[in-house]
């Protein structure tokens, strides 16, 4: 089936099975490997990624119900501040989970950009970090400006 | 060769970059998601394989139709349960490996399982430790160990407390999934995979398939977590490597998350029957523990006696452990095994004697501080307990706060538990350095980073020994094919193991470019040092770096270096101490834990930043075993139901508490020329102890059992009103 997706602001002509879901048009399509498939079932929040500016469970969309809106991956927020408080506050161990991670924050700071620990924590509850990184997630969401 | 031994100490503290907060090298692009983890690599005309697992916990394949399964769209080659050792007719636990399928992409290969419509013979399984332990179902002779005479002990003692502990079946769930990319070029085999220690990989890949050990490669840059379970090849390389080789095209067998919390390994679930003996004053006089360890269809005993033997000095100790074989997944390697286990019970045991001696427990464990190895008078090389347990007191002094902050149902206390691990690592271990015309150093070494931050603590050690900004090391791992042999990634030892050999390296260039220096400008070497990017002589006078090695054109200097011996005589440990405050809902037996203070002893701090991370992220993992996280199966049948990051449930954001992490920062003198212990291990240890007895300070319950549901906090609720009732 025909498939038109816009992903970071460039728009793409595949042919995908209606089944194929959106993480793996992503990944396995278009090579935007930087969505990481950890559960495939929509638990862990590591395939993170905007349906405009709604954090989404790629793993869990089929690539055919995206219809007109504007995907945002990992890819096409290299350059956001958050990149960088990552970094600085230590917010990140073995670094699977981290593009997730940032694309929910991402979406966070876009709704409210000072958020308060309270926000931070619920959420970005659905975001799973095995090696716990989660205080140091909450400080670079806090100080994301920098 | 530089033998690390041969360089003089640095002194303690902050150096230039060592022992200073250094964000991760590799933070960046990991962060931007631009690395390529083993679950990225796809290889031209790669074919994706599935693996078809037993359904049941015990049972014999009657029938498996393998020619349909090949004849099935997209497939490229099958193997049966008698094509490779690692397949089996007779499984012996839910999610053990039967048959396999190669085709063009996953879907068609899972698709395909179907075809092998197996039938199987369902047999009664072992699932009870207690009756494995009775019939003597075994995978390991049991383990024993006496000093002194316990029965003598515990006759002598004013009291005696006697207690059954449980820990629970928990499972890793590393967030990448194992897996591994095989590709044969000619008899040459290249393995990409997710592991913590490519040369294990290699030679136990090699053993399996009859290769000499460099006839394999294996490539591991990037790995989405560990935590024990990525210690050995696994099913799934060989399977990936054997289909590769009856195909001729690169192949990719990876777990699913459903397959992950099936047959990647666990942390084996214990019974814990122990009895210590004190006098009034609580003088340890005897301490035995009788240790059933559930590992499953296969693995290894870990330590779970070791805390009993090795934390307090006390004459008189006998243990038993029995490692049971029942048919349950094997376990693995899982943070500080046995000992996270084993400091459970010991230390919740301690302090019921405690509070049955009505003695303050942290001054308890002062009483029985062991100032040598109760296990044969060793010297320790360095032991600071005394000291973390001095930096715990003000923590520890919060508890007359936190109790008059209770309120209705919500009861608050604190409590504590002490830590030892090892963690002094050992070689060998080697490194090489290599520096540029430019001045620029590259660490080369065919070591792994599983996410805890190797490549920055290598980088800053080399940037020390060199005189060179962090900025100006780069550090290339992850390949056994490019570097020397380096540590596994395990058992709190890549730092103590590998930074002494990076130090060595670092150091036999630097003695190199001090040789050049003084020849170019007549100097004796000997006044020479590197700092700040510069060769600078005692008596005056300073080079830029570049501008000495400038002079090689395209050649290079090349250092290399290796781990030295652990001092002989001696005892190289960890130690450390957690407070943890919670409050307990007594009506409905909810448990939060508010703060946990965690102090450790570790030697040299190279990473102040990176290992405070990795501190939360032990204790964070370690609040998940105490609360939360649990394997379950079906007692019945032994299926295992929690396969899914829904029904398994690691800790989430929303569930982390304050974390306030100290680490003493001392060099341990005796241990190689960082005095560096390893660090990922030892906040896990104490952790479920010290909310277990917090819990007993906020509510006078005696919680024995992890996790500390509320069916059992309630349990230990009751019993404790019982107690008192008695009593009274």
């Amino acid at each position: 089936m025909p498939l038109e997706l816009t992903v970071n602001g460039d728009r793409y002509d595949l042919d995908a099975p209606a089944l194929r879901t959106l993480a793996e048009a992503l990944r396995e399509d278009l090579g935007l490997t930087g969505t990481k498939v950890a559960c495939g079932e929509g638990h862990c929040g590591a395939c993170t990624v905007m349906l405009d500016s709604i954090p989404t469970l790629s793993c869990i969309t089929l690539a055919q119900t995206v219809g007109g809106r504007k995907v945002t991956t990992i890819e096409g927020l290299r350059d956001h501040p958050l990149v960088d408080a990552f970094v600085r506050a230590d917010a990140l161990q073995c670094g699977f989970c981290t593009p997730g991670q940032i694309v929910s924050a991402a979406a966070l700071v876009e709704d409210d950009p000072e958020p308060d620990a309270e926000v931070i924590r619920h959420r970005m509850a659905g975001n799973l970090c095995r090696c716990g990184a989660y205080p140091r997630i909450e400080e670079a969401i806090r100080t994301w400006r920098g | 060769m530089v033998e690390e031994d041969a360089l003089d100490p640095w002194p303690a503290g902050p150096l230039a970059t060592v022992g200073r907060p250094a964000p991760r090298v590799d933070g960046l692009a990991r962060a931007r998601g631009e690395v390529t983890y083993t679950a990225d690599v796809r290889l031209p005309g790669m074919l994706h394989a599935a693996v078809l697992r037993s359904p049941h916990a015990r049972a014999r394949l009657v029938r498996i139709d393998l020619d349909s399964a090949a004849k099935a769209r997209g497939v490229r080659a099958v193997l049966g349960p008698d094509d490779l050792d690692v397949l089996t007719r007779e499984p012996g636990y839910h999610g053990q490996p039967v048959a396999a399928v190669a085709a063009e992409t996953f879907g068609r290969a899972r698709a395909a399982l179907a075809a092998l419509a197996p039938e199987w013979e369902e047999l009664e399984p072992l699932l009870d430790p207690d009756e494995a332990v009775r019939r003597g179902s075994l995978v390991v002779e049991p383990k024993r160990y006496l000093r002194g005479d316990v029965d003598r002990g515990l006759a002598e003692a004013e009291v005696v407390v006697e207690a059954e502990y449980r820990t629970q079946s928990l499972l890793h769930n590393a967030l990448e999934t194992h897996g591994s990319v095989c590709v044969w070029e000619g008899s040459q085999l290249t393995v990409y995979t997710g592991t913590q220690f490519v040369w294990g990989v290699r030679d136990e890949v090699a053993e399996a398939l009859g290769l000499a050990p460099d006839d394999v490669r294996v490539v591991c840059r990037y790995v989405g977590g560990g935590f024990g379970a990525k210690n050995e090849a696994g099913s799934f390389t060989l399977v990936a490597a054997e289909l590769a080789r009856r195909t001729g095209r690169p192949v990719r067998c990876a777990l699913t998350r459903r397959e992950e919390n099936l047959d990647s390994g666990n942390r084996n679930a214990t019974i814990q029957r122990l009895a210590v003996g004190a006098r009034a004053d609580g003088t340890l006089t005897g301490l035995r523990g009788e240790y059933v360890c559930s590992l499953g269809w296969d693995g290894w005993l870990p330590s779970t006696a070791g805390p009993m033997q090795m934390l307090y000095a006390c004459e008189n100790v006998e243990t038993v452990e029995y490692g049971v074989k029942i048919n349950t997944p094997p376990m693995k390697a899982f943070r500080a095994p046995g000992f996270v286990e084993g400091t459970f019970g010991l230390e919740c045991l301690l302090d019921e004697l405690a509070a049955r001696l009505e003695l303050d427990p942290l001054e308890l464990r002062r009483r029985n501080y062991s100032h040598s190895d109760p296990l044969d008078g060793r010297p320790f090389s360095g032991k600071n307990l005394a000291e973390c347990y001095r930096r715990a007191q003000p923590h520890w002094e919060r508890r007359e706060e936190v109790r008059s902050r209770s309120e209705g149902a919500w009861q608050r206390g604190v409590g504590l538990a002490s830590q030892i691990w090892f963690g002094g690592g050992g070689p060998p271990s080697y490194a090489w350095v290599r520096v540029g015309s430019d001045g620029n150093a590259v660490v080369v070494t065919a070591m792994q980073d599983i996410g805890t931050g190797t490549r920055t603590a290598m980088a800053q050690i080399a940037a020390e020994e060199l005189g060179l900004p962090l900025e100006r090391v780069r550090v290339e791992l992850g390949d056994s094919a490019r570097g020397p042999y380096a540590v596994v990634s395990g058992g709190s030892s890549t730092v103590p193991s590998m930074g002494p050999a990076v130090r060595a390296a670092a150091g036999d260039a630097a003695r190199q470019i001090r040789e050049i220096a003084a020849q170019r400008y007549q100097l004796e070497e000997r006044l020479l040092s590197l700092r700040e990017g510069q060769v600078v002589s005692a008596d005056g006078g300073s080079w830029p770096l570049e501008e000495v090695t400038g002079l090689l054109g395209d050649a290079q200097i090349l250092g290399s270096g290796a781990r030295g011996p652990n001092p002989t005589g001696m005892r190289v440990l960890t130690f450390g101490i957690q407070v943890a405050e919670v409050a307990v809902d007594i009506e409905t037996g909810e448990v939060r834990v508010e703060r946990i203070a965690a102090i450790h002893d570790v030697g040299r701090v190279i990473n102040p930043l990176g290992a405070s991370s990795q501190v939360e992220g032990g204790v964070i993992q370690g609040l998940g075993h105490t609360l939360s996280e649990q394997r379950l199966l079906d007692p019945s049948s032994g299926e295992v139901l929690t396969q899914t990051l829904d029904a398994y449930r690691v800790p989430t954001m929303a569930d982390v508490p304050e974390i306030v992490v100290d680490l003493l920062d001392i060099p341990d003198e005796h241990l190689t020329n960082l005095g560096s212990k390893g660090l990922g291990e030892p906040p896990i240890v104490p952790t479920a102890a010290a909310v277990a007895n917090a819990i007993r300070d906020a509510t006078g319950a005696d919680v024995r059992s992890l996790p500390m549901s509320r069916e059992e906090v309630l349990r230990a609720l009751r019993s404790a009103r019982e107690r008192e009732r008695v009593a009274s």
